[in-house]
């Protein structure tokens, strides 16, 4: 597979790796995909009572371009509000990375991952 | 210590040519360019006893005879002729033939095809090992069965296959049987004759020869084989593949056959293995959550295929780029499936998606070894630091329990 420099950048000098605290109300995890299908994603959002992503780490089992994906949107979301991480599209992860045709479906999963963390995050400020 | 990157141990793709397979080429490409089928002037007549020396060469190096090696551009084209070429032969003693569901896709697909023209065909499945089993063969052998094709060594994960004993059912049903050889040739020790097999496809390529040049064994004794040509021409090869013969190509295959058969002998083999055993060793001993696929006992001495659990095969081929491997993860191969071959042997799909293959060859070194030991450890232990399932498997969360959200 040739990927573009910017998903091997990404891959070999990943972004915001780690994890939250997953019981703090302050922050929201999403977690999609399945190991059967060769990616799993872990997005956590540490938000500010305003509403600001303050803070945004990720782990990721996957292709170079699932991970590439998952570190590219920790950077995308970091200081932006919760509406406008909302915004981003598959189509923009894709495009930035340059990702071939067979790996969209990374960028449509690092999609779903930031959705699947702000949707978490929303349900635990209900409670 | 220095190591010259990218390392090569993609050996079951190809292998380097020799440089003495090459030096016994290079006349061939430029003073001795003679056809073979010339059999009126010198030019033709050095070709041909060119060609003879390598078919005694290649003959010697599987215990046939001569006048038995039928030469081909490759072994796709040695197991297309093999089993289309038996079975067009004999459709009016049958239709029906025997497969394994882990046998490469060359013959895979020259199945589907007779299939598509009204052919059945078997395909034995394998236990957790690989290993076909023995009384499952028998009992699928019909009065219809025209061939058995079974191959020696896998390409994937090195599987063995009892060959002399599934020869030996074969000869007692009076069924034909085909071996696909390529992988097995020069690594471990191959007798057409006590092993009672019919027909068999090698390369040269995939032993330290040239591309673009491979032979099918047809026995012309009890039983004699006969079989459709697919080219017709000619009449090259006792007919059943016209052409004229790529001489520089053959005389390079004579020669990796003659130093196949010195490896086998002098500890060539030996040695190789010992760099494999080494690396598995060496893995064990530095990871958790390793798993070996295919039988350890019976496996080809160069090769190794491993699953590095909760680490996807292609983020990790990306991470040790200094080492070329070659992995069974969906994201490698054009059809997003993970290997057909791991899952016949009900490998977790899961497990299935983070194996590498690593293929040692006669020119891998011990420096080499623990370069890539050390390269592979180190990248393992760093995508386990990005993986949530390695961290969820530290917490001790089964991931079976988990509602994953498929894709």
């Amino acid at each position: 597979m040739a990927y573009s420099d910017k998903v091997i950048d990404h891959l070999e000098n990943p972004r915001n790796v780690g994890s939250l605290d997953r019981d703090s109300s302050d922050v929201g995890t999403g977690m999609v995909g399945a190991p059967a299908c060769g990616d799993v994603m872990k997005l956590q959002l540490k938000i500010t009572d305003d509403g600001i992503i303050e803070d945004a780490k990720f782990k990721t089992f996957g292709c170079g371009s699932a991970i590439a994906s998952s570190s590219l949107i920790t950077t995308m979301v970091k200081g932006k509000s919760l509406d406008h991480a909302l915004s981003i599209s598959n189509a923009d992860i894709a495009q930035e990375l340059s990702l071939p045709p067979v790996k969209i479906h990374c960028s449509v999963l690092a999609e779903d991952a930031i959705k699947a963390a702000i949707a978490d995050y929303r349900t635990k400020q209900e409670d | 210590m220095s190591v010259k990157t990218p390392i090569y141990l993609d050996n079951h793709a190809t292998t380097p040519c020799d440089p003495l397979v090459a030096e016994a080429m290079w006349p061939y490409l430029t003073e001795i360019f003679g056809n073979a089928a010339s059999r009126n002037h010198s030019f033709g007549w050095q070709a041909q006893e060119a060609v003879e020396i390598a078919r005694e060469q290649i003959a010697d190096l599987i215990g046939a005879d001569a006048k038995e090696i039928i030469f081909t551009s490759g072994a796709t084209e040695s197991n297309n002729l093999a089993i289309k070429g038996v079975a067009k032969f004999n459709h009016k003693k049958g239709k029906h033939i025997i497969t394994v569901a882990t046998e490469h896709k060359a013959i895979i697909d020259s199945c589907h095809a007779l299939e598509g023209e009204g052919w059945e065909v078997t395909y034995l499945g394998v236990d957790s090992e690989g290993l076909i089993d023995l009384n499952e063969l028998e009992s699928s052998l019909r009065d219809d069965t025209v061939l058995v094709s079974v191959m020696l060594g896998n390409n994937e994960i090195g599987v063995i296959q009892p060959i002399a004993e599934i020869g030996k059912r074969c000869r007692e049903h009076g069924v034909l049987f085909h071996c696909d050889a390529v992988q097995g040739l020069g690594r471990v020790p191959i007798d057409v004759a006590a092993m009672n097999v019919d027909l068999l496809s090698i390369s040269a390529h995939k032993m330290y020869g040239p591309k673009g040049i491979g032979a099918l064994y047809v026995r012309r004794g009890r039983p004699r084989v006969r079989l459709t040509p697919m080219v017709d021409g000619g009449g090259h090869e006792r007919g059943m593949r016209s052409g004229t013969l790529a001489i520089h190509q053959i005389v390079g295959f004579g020669k990796a056959a003659e130093l196949a058969k010195l490896d086998l002998t002098n500890g060539g083999i030996e040695r190789v293995k010992r760099l494999r055993d080494r690396l598995w060793t060496g893995l064990q001993a530095e990871l958790d959550e390793v798993f070996l696929n295919g039988s350890w006992e019976h496996r080809l001495p160069n090769n190794l295929n491993v699953s590095f659990a909760y680490v996807e095969g292609e983020a990790m081929m990306m991470a040790i780029k200094d080492i070329a491997c070659s992995s069974g993860s969906a994201c490698t191969s054009a059809s997003l499936e993970p290997s057909y071959v791991l899952r016949a042997l009900g490998v977790d799909v899961e497990l299935a998606h983070t194996s590498i293959r690593f293929g040692i060859g006669r020119f891998t070194t011990e420096e080499e070894i623990d370069f890539a030991l050390k390269l592979i450890v180190e990248k393992v232990k760093w995508l386990r630091s990005m993986s949530p399932l390695y961290e969820m498997y530290q917490e001790g969360i089964d991931l079976k329990s988990i509602q994953w959200t498929a894709h």
